[in-house]
């Protein structure tokens, strides 16, 4: 047992590494982005900057194959990648969904043709993609979706909705899942695309969140056009492709960020509590504690999950808890930071108050985390079907054609 | 990176397992727990056969030289299947403080006999209903003699020999005793879990050896219970899993309402967590592994973490698992309650998590100022 890399991957380490150090600048704490202030036009223009330099020196979308724009890397290789780039002031945050959901789905159902027109724009960053699955009426139980496609030749016509779509305000794609067959039952019924955000038709409006922020939108469809080419999967085999992308999405989704144990303990040999420093208090060093256990127990998690790629093995299931652990910690180190600055932790600051709203905004992207990807709900549904092979809860809609299904108490 | 056992020592792990499945360990608990008797001979036997009781000791010793990996995984197992036996005892803490401690001299004379089972050993420790501190300890070592007494001594009156603790001149002293001597008195004492005998013991100008012969007996004592936490905790990790196991089992096979209650969502996300807690324990008893076997700097942090996590999931695994049972879990005749009581014997052991919560956030205290 060790912590070692074996020599390919320590020489793979530096390569990365020297191609880093020169390319990038390394952070000052974990929290240091360096884009902090900057608003989201900027940080796309300055996100597709350093895309396009990853795609021009080889280091786009490890885990493609080459042709694509990829870079043919094995599974241990982007994790080494990500380790090393998570020291460095990157930009990230808009291709993700593009490059670990829309990209392998397209490998998979799209023609030659398109992916060697979508692929390599996607990998450099020049085109961002969405993903329009939940709808007002659909989100943890997606399969309930009921936007329209109808086909009249070799051309679909969409009506509906779709909300959450993290993006679609900058999108240039997006890919979709659709109702096409409401008397088939409900998982039967399904038809997945992609398309042009800019066809005539889609409209784009911004959800204001709790924290004010506005990242994710409503995508209104009126008589939207989609050619039967960007049909992706068979007609009706939607949800069998839908289900290959929510796995990508798992993979993809990782702790919650925001203030964790360490944060937490800094604050609490900083500051203050009822005449000694809050660390000396038994009821802060019991909380720190356990926040320090489960954070160790996440670390040492992927650990040994990265221990399984090393060996060239799939990883277990183990990494199935990272986000019900980590959404609920971060909630209560927010709510922590926040009391142990009593009456103050509630005031908004001002540019000097850095910590503060590191603790505020953990606050409220805490209550989002743990509703996103997957709430802690259905995760817990999925680690009791699919880890511990439990039955499934009983349906009031199997079986049923899908628009004699219930969906209303009216 | 390789933060995994290895080939090998899951392959002993499986071995483990299934003689402890063939011995019938958790029907030998319930038998110790039903009886009069301390603990379950023929099962400590095989044990011995197997040379697990050996694992550690160096060959010059006639142990088996093996690292503390393979022990970790013995731990999971043995916690697992209830072994009723003083495993823990003899060679978590006793064995440990010889290997550690002990002049050449007594590891000569005591660590061949650890090693083949001739004798068993114990820590004594606590003394009053307070957790023992280094002020507040409070048997008397002069002129090599100790007086006072010790309570909740696991295995007390099994073991041949104990490590006592004991203040000499206001100082923290660790001291072997034989048991067998005269001036000793030793009290069987019941506790919520009889599959483990527990023992108060008294000494009267009783005749003792110096364990270690510096002035840092309560650091030493640290060191030991550190390294004991991280096979504790695997012990816990093993327990928690089987009452996961059980209540995952029983949810299948047990119809309500028409249907299997593992199917309603109030018992799948119980079993869930579950999960979830045994998956953290197992990874930071992991840690602990790796720290225990390579003498980590880290160890101290890493005894704490694995112990406060698997104490923690064994808890809510052993509480979960009598809920998922319903009133059957309630029942004498179901083992849900064999779990229930280890897994408060085994939080009690060593210490409790108060004791090592704090011992954790000083550790991080004294990493933070360097």
């Amino acid at each position: 047992m060790d912590f070692n890399d074996t020599p390919e991957e320590a020489s793979f380490r530096k390569e990365v590494n020297d191609w880093l150090s020169s390319n990038a600048s390394l952070k000052k704490s974990p929290q240091d982005s360096g884009m902090a202030g900057m608003g989201e036009e900027d940080a796309l223009k300055n996100a597709k900057k350093w895309a396009a330099k990853l795609y021009e020196s080889g280091w786009s979308c490890l885990h493609w194959p080459k042709e694509y724009g990829g870079r043919g890397s094995t599974p241990i290789e982007r994790v080494i990648w990500g380790q090393e780039a998570s020291k460095y002031k990157v930009p990230g945050g808009f291709f993700e969904i593009g490059q670990g959901m829309a990209g392998p789905v397209l490998m998979m159902y799209a023609t030659e043709d398109q992916k060697k027109r979508y692929l390599p724009p996607m990998a450099k960053g020049e085109e961002v993609w969405c993903q329009l699955f939940s709808e007002p009426g659909a989100g943890s139980d997606l399969a309930g979706l009921k936007t329209k496609a109808v086909l009249d030749g070799d051309t679909w016509t969409i009506n509906g909705q779709k909300i959450w779509t993290s993006g679609a305000h900058y999108s240039d794609y997006g890919i979709l899942v659709t109702r096409s067959d409401p008397t088939a039952q409900k998982h039967k019924g399904l038809t997945y695309f992609f398309l042009d955000m800019k066809s005539p038709g889609v409209e784009v409006r911004p959800i204001k969140q709790i924290s004010g922020g506005a990242n994710f939108n409503e995508v209104y469809f009126t008589d939207v056009k989609i050619p039967d080419e960007q049909r992706l999967g068979s007609v009706g085999d939607g949800w069998k492709v839908a289900l290959t992308t929510l796995m990508n999405e798992r993979l993809a989704v990782g702790d919650a960020s925001g203030p964790d144990f360490q944060e937490a303990f800094n604050l609490a040999c900083g500051q203050d509590l009822n005449g000694d420093l809050a660390i000396k208090d038994g009821s802060v060093r019991d909380k720190l504690a356990d926040w320090y256990c489960q954070s160790s127990g996440l670390k040492y998690t992927k650990y040994r999950n990265i221990s399984a790629l090393s060996r060239g093995e799939t990883p277990g299931p183990q990494a199935s808890i990272t986000k019900i652990v980590s959404g609920n910690k971060l909630q209560e180190i927010a709510n922590f930071g926040m009391d142990i600055m009593d009456a103050a932790g509630i005031v908004r600051p001002d540019s000097s108050g850095a910590e503060q709203n590191m603790y505020q905004m953990g606050f409220f992207g805490a209550a989002g985390i743990r509703i996103a990807g997957g709430t802690d709900e259905i995760l817990k549904n999925i680690i009791s079907e699919q880890v511990l092979g439990l039955p499934q809860d009983m349906r009031a809609d199997k079986g049923i054609p899908f628009n004699e299904i219930p969906s209303s108490n009216k | 990176m390789n933060f995994e056992f290895s080939s090998d020592q899951i392959l002993l792990k499986d071995q483990a397992r299934k003689f402890l499945e063939g011995e019938e360990s958790l029907k030998k608990a319930r038998e110790v727990l039903e009886n009069d008797t301390l603990y379950d001979e023929n099962l400590w036997k095989s044990i011995i056969e197997m040379g697990w009781t050996a694992t550690t000791i160096p060959e010059e010793f006639d142990g088996l030289g093996l690292g503390y990996l393979e022990l970790c995984v013995i731990a999971e197992e043995l916690g697992r299947s209830l072994a009723p036996t003083p495993f823990s005892s003899s060679v978590y803490l006793a064995t440990e403080a010889l290997v550690r401690l002990g002049s050449p001299e007594q590891q000569k004379t005591y660590l061949p006999k650890l090693a083949s089972g001739e004798i068993i050993g114990t820590l004594a420790h606590n003394e009053t209903i307070t957790a023992p501190t280094e002020k507040n300890i409070s048997c008397k070592l002069e002129n090599g003699q100790l007086t006072g007494t010790k309570i909740a001594v696991t295995d007390g009156d099994i073991a041949n020999f104990a490590v006592v603790s004991a203040k000499e001149e206001g100082k923290v002293k660790l001291c072997i005793v034989d048991l067998n001597a005269s001036n000793i008195e030793i009290e069987p004492q019941n506790t919520l879990d009889p599959s483990r005998s527990h023992a108060s013991i008294s000494f009267k100008s009783t005749k003792v050896e110096i364990l270690s012969s510096n002035d840092n007996g309560w650091e030493d004592l640290q060191k030991i219970l550190e390294r004991a936490a991280v096979l504790y905790a695997f012990e816990q990790l093993g327990g928690a899993e089987a009452c996961m196991d059980m209540a995952k089992e029983y949810a299948m096979g047990r119809f309500a309402f028409g249907r299997p209650i593992a199917s309603f969502q109030a018992i799948k996300h119980k079993i869930a967590d579950m999960y979830i807690a045994v998956e953290l324990a197992r990874s930071n008893c992991y840690f602990g592994a790796w720290a225990l076997s390579t003498d980590a700097p880290e160890l101290t942090t890493a005894a704490a973490t694995s112990r406060i996590s698997a104490s923690q999931a064994f808890n809510e695994c052993s509480k979960e698992n009598i809920q998922t049972h319903g009133g059957m879990g309630f029942t004498w005749e179901f083992d849900c309650h064999l779990y229930y009581r280890r897994c408060r014997q085994l939080a009690a052991n060593i210490g409790s998590q108060a004791i090592w919560k704090d011992k954790l956030i000083n550790s991080l205290e004294r990493a933070n100022q360097i």
